[in-house]
């Protein structure tokens, strides 16, 4: 397969038109598998009772959160070097997605953490890196968006995810250095329950369809993208009527 | 005069601004003490054109060439072989004159020793305004600033955009015999503007954009 | 007509250096804007929580350290936007001379200009909250090695947004969640000094964060600028 012939927008749009609606579906059908096991099959907390059945829904959150923004590192690296618009354009799709799975995860969060720990927030070292990670989506996002010429909101994107992703690791250790000098909040997130298999099952399934359900969006959204720059061609004048 | 080198070639040349394009297929090539004039209308496309020549900004198509070799946008050989002169004037307000071509001259690579500066900002009728502070000089006598620091120019290919521009007639002469005097000693020159300059040159052409 | 090969970097610092150092000299009156900036934030401070000696000398180097970081951001304007509207930055992208070098040259002015004063005043700081004299001496090296830090990832962000109308707010934005680290390992110094734990830890990351992004964010902020113009 020539990869060069799928990082043409031309090509990708009919492909990513045809792939999007099983991603979908598949992040559909998992998702519904998921919350059963989680919320009807999998047994009650010995000592937390039933609110940390939102694991379910944070735990594979977190996960994207941070796994999103690495893919959108690496398509802004490839789009830099290689000068593929296809791959600029798969950075914007992902952006969305991974700042809503990042509030996802923060708003999950605050919902386990006021029953169990009664507070909301927790100047906890994870919570606060999601926190900041929260606002480097958002950064990107509104630099994009500030930046008329497709061209150069691409590649200012590019530095500015590239930038961020070398400093995520650095920001994560500043703040749980500093969170393991302040003793601050006396909670633990990593005394967590122990794992009963079902539970495992259950998280794992919510985690693929959170991965089939990023995959749906940014192929969806990155149509929208090729749409709304290319409506000048011919072959996406062909490609619409063709759909219609 | 019958083997003068080639400078700068394009070939199949394209620029769009947004999802218009401004030209297609444009190839020529500029040869050492030649002057190409660029003329037509507003927003035809000269200023990208001139951009896209020194490096400052790349071509939707096509490539360009220095000396026969492709280049790229802020290429190495390019940014040495070539000075570019556009609509900004890029004078400091809080310097003086004197410290303007200086410092204009240094990041340009050239040498900037006092009594050299100082002969320039003479013979564009700076030189009693060289101590004062370039926010109060005219627009014209901005232009003068950047005539001086072409006057002590070395590269090979001088791209001027507009380069009359707010110049009166003196300043004018003078502007075509810069520009022809760099001809002579084997420069070339390509100049986008809208007023006849009347520079003398051997060989000159015209580039007309539509 | 031959052009001349060879430019070092060295010669692009120093050029960068003094023109800059010397604008910012011509235009004393901004320079003030910014030290000023800091003073006044750091006094709020004191007003809007309370005048407790004990609670003040406590929460004095992380207030120091969030007003050096929006002192810094306030500045961060100034780095690119005259030689960006005047046309001198386009100079600077065309020059034989290499643009890391121009680019370290103007950030090392834009830190000597504000940066470096905010070190100068930090005393004024320390009499406000009440530190002592170790703890104003840790506060004064943190800021001195960290400030550089804030500098040169600010002028990334600056160079991103060049030009766009939405500039100032959109920087605040960029920048401000990198400073993250530099804030933690600042502030904590003092923090560290004051409990007995020493501050050696702290200085070194942060010595070392100013080598790292030293090395680093040249390359970044020359991108950013190309980018900018192409």
């Amino acid at each position: 397969m020539n990869f060069y012939h799928y990082a043409a927008p031309a090509t990708f749009y009919p492909l990513a038109g045809k792939l999007w609606p099983w991603f979908a579906a598949i992040a559909a059908l998992l998702g519904l598998i998921g919350l059963y096991i989680g919320f009807v099959v999998a047994p009650t907390d010995a000592q937390q009772g039933e609110v940390y059945r939102v694991i379910f829904i944070h735990v594979p959150a977190a996960w994207m959160s941070m796994f999103i923004y690495l893919v959108m590192a690496g398509y802004c690296a490839l789009g830099l070097a290689f000068k593929t618009r296809l791959s600029a354009m798969m950075a914007s799709a992902l952006a969305p997605t991974g700042a809503m799975f990042t509030f996802v995860a923060l708003w999950t969060g605050a919902l386990w953490g006021k029953p169990t720990w009664g507070t909301w927030w927790a100047w906890d070292a994870r919570m606060t890196s999601e926190l900041i990670l929260l606002f480097l989506y958002l950064g990107f996002i509104a630099l994009q968006s500030a930046i008329e010429d497709p061209r150069r909101a691409d590649r200012a994107g590019a530095v500015l995810a590239l930038v961020g992703v070398v400093n995520i690791p650095i920001i994560y250790f500043s703040v749980k250095w500093w969170n393991t000098l302040h003793q601050g909040a006396s909670v633990s997130l990593t005394a967590a329950p122990k794992m009963a298999e079902t539970m495992l099952w259950g998280m794992l399934i919510m985690a693929l369809a959170a991965w089939a359900y990023a995959i749906a969006m940014s192929l969806l959204r990155v149509r929208a993208i090729i749409i709304e720059r290319e409506r000048q061609t011919e072959w996406l004048v062909e490609a619409l009527e063709a759909e219609r | 005069m019958s083997t003068a080198a080639v400078l700068l070639e394009t070939r199949e040349l394209g620029a769009r601004r947004g999802n218009v394009e401004l030209f297609s297929g444009l190839s020529f090539a500029v040869t050492e003490g030649e002057l190409l004039t660029v003329r037509g209308p507003n927003g035809s496309g000269k200023t990208t054109l001139l951009r896209m020549l020194c490096g400052l900004g790349e071509p939707s198509a096509g490539s360009i060439l220095w000396r026969g070799e492709a280049v790229a946008a802020f290429d190495t050989a390019l940014r040495q072989g070539v000075i570019y002169f556009g609509h900004a004037t890029a004078v400091k307000d809080e310097l003086t004159a004197i410290e303007n071509l200086e410092f204009g001259l240094a990041l340009a690579g050239l040498p900037a020793d006092n009594a050299v500066v100082e002969e320039a900002l003479r013979q564009v009728g700076l030189y009693a305004r060289r101590q004062v502070p370039a926010r109060r000089l005219s627009q014209g006598q901005r232009r003068r600033l950047g005539l001086a620091r072409l006057l002590l120019a070395h590269q090979p290919l001088w791209l001027l955009d507009e380069p009359g521009a707010a110049l009166d007639r003196q300043g004018l002469a003078l502007l075509a015999q810069t520009v022809a005097e760099h001809l002579l000693r084997g420069g070339a020159a390509l100049v986008s503007t809208h007023q006849d300059l009347g520079i003398p040159a051997a060989r000159a052409r015209e580039l007309l954009f539509q | 007509m031959t052009e001349r090969e060879f430019f070092g970097p060295g010669e692009a610092i120093s050029w960068a250096l003094r023109r800059d150092l010397r604008l910012a000299l011509r235009s004393r009156g901004e320079l003030g804007v910014a030290l000023l900036f800091f003073l006044i934030v750091v006094s709020l401070f004191p007003l809007s929580v309370n005048p407790d000696p004990k609670l003040l000398r406590t929460i004095a180097p992380g207030i120091a350290w969030v007003s050096a970081l929006l002192a810094t951001l306030l500045a961060l304007g100034r780095l690119f936007n005259n030689d960006y509207a005047d046309g001198t930055l386009e100079q600077m992208l065309l020059s034989p001379l290499p643009l890391p070098g121009i680019v370290g040259g103007k950030v090392l002015a834009h830190w000597i200009s504000t940066g470096l004063p905010l070190v100068l005043v930090s005393p004024l700081v320390a009499v406000q909250f009440g530190l002592g004299g170790g703890e104003l001496g840790v506060l004064m090296v943190s800021l001195l090695l960290g400030t550089p830090i804030l500098s040169m990832l600010g002028a990334i962000g600056a160079a991103l947004t060049l030009g766009l109308r939405a500039a100032p707010v959109l920087l605040a934005l960029l920048v401000l969640p990198l400073y993250v680290p530099v804030l933690i390992f600042g502030a904590g110094a003092v923090e560290a000094h004051a409990s007995g734990l020493g501050a050696g830890g702290h200085l070194s990351l942060l010595a070392a964060g100013t080598l790292l992004a030293g090395l680093a964010t040249p390359w970044a902020t020359c991108t950013a600028l190309r980018i900018a113009y192409e």
